[in-house]
């Protein structure tokens, strides 16, 4: 293993950035229904400035997430987010593919 | 998630070790489990249950809403044999997800104009595998034909509990191998987990084809196997 973290994992990247002392959250998918793009258990890794990696999605909803990130980021409270097209924000982000996903999102500390 | 745990998940992924991270979802507290440690007993059951299928899942137990992720390590294969067969295999492993290597001692075999882009290593199994241990997150398939190259490695694969260990060679070929593991000390269960004639029976001809018979093979094993490593904390 090197000690670059591998651009391609979040799990990494979160370590290396909290190193790095950046403030960090990470995105975890949940729970989905339907044709969802990312598997659950797939993470976004998101800092305090929105630099972000991995995802949680297609990039449909990515947005979304990180502009929440920022509120966990600031409170330390885990929240849990849910994006579908039978939800109206998760309409007005738009999961295209018509599925629906439950995101829960947390502050890595220590 | 606290620091700890992350770096608890990141070392034994590194390390390729299997592990779970469980999160309770109302306190937001997530602990993780790495591989051959105690699992807490109240959530043994559904701890094991997601490792069996490697799929991450929402838990209810008790009063409390969970949420469990599967950290398993990728899946690799190691080819013994810079064999024709393993040169087409080389292209399709990366295409279905497979980190792959090759070993074989036999240089004329194992050259870099043969294999651009594959992890070659020109020397002997015995000499190579100590430093880099089977493990049952680890597919064999030995494709020399020749028992001075392919035994130690069936047989170190078959004790590091790889999820697949393949041979090559004929019905005739393959008695013989299971007589002469018999005679070197190894299980008959053990003996009897080795596929040959290696690959999936499709007919396959050519080295191309046989390739896909033994990668196809080898997902089929990938996708049934029981991973859990199931200790309940006493």
């Amino acid at each position: 293993m090197t000690s670059e973290a591998n651009i391609l994992d979040p799990l990494q990247i979160a370590e290396t950035w909290h190193r790095q002392g950046r403030t960090v959250a990470l995105a975890t998918v949940i729970e989905t229904w339907g044709s969802a793009p990312r598997p659950v258990g797939s993470h976004l890794v998101i800092d305090g400035e929105g630099n972000f990696q991995g995802s949680v999605s297609g990039g449909c909803v990515e947005g979304a997430v990180i502009a929440e990130a920022a509120d966990v980021i600031q409170s330390g409270a885990p929240k849990i987010l849910e994006f579908g097209v039978a939800d109206e924000t998760a309409w007005r982000v738009g999961l295209s593919c018509g599925g629906r996903i439950r995101v829960y999102l947390e502050r890595v500390d220590g | 998630m606290d620091i700890a745990t992350l770096q608890t998940l990141n070392s034994a992924r590194a390390a390729r070790r299997a592990s779970v991270a469980v999160t309770d979802l109302a306190t937001g507290r997530t602990q993780a489990f790495v591989e051959g440690e105690p699992l807490t007993p109240e959530w043994y059951a559904a701890i094991s249950g997601a490792l069996r299928s490697g799929r991450p899942t929402l838990a209810v137990v008790g009063e409390r809403s969970l949420f469990i992720n599967v950290h398993l390590p990728p899946p690799r294969i190691v080819v013994i044999g810079a064999v024709h067969i393993s040169q087409a295999l080389a292209q399709l492993a990366p295409v279905a997800g497979f980190d792959m290597s090759i070993i074989d001692p036999r240089t004329a075999f194992a050259t870099e104009e043969r294999f651009r882009g594959v992890e070659l290593i020109a020397d002997w199994p015995e000499d190579v595998l100590p430093g880099r241990p089977l493990d049952r997150y680890t597919a064999l398939a030995a494709l020399t034909h020749d028992p001075k190259i392919d035994d130690f490695p069936i047989r170190a694969a078959l004790e590091g509990g790889c999820f697949y260990v393949g041979a090559l060679g004929s019905r005739r070929t393959h008695a013989a191998r299971m007589e002469r593991l018999r005679l070197a000390g190894v299980a008959a269960e053990d003996v009897d987990r080795i596929r040959a004639p290696i690959g999936l029976d499709i007919g396959a001809a050519s080295p191309a084809e046989i390739a896909v018979a033994i990668l196809a093979e080898i997902i089929a094993a990938l996708r049934n196997r029981e991973v859990g490593w199931g200790r309940e904390a006493s």
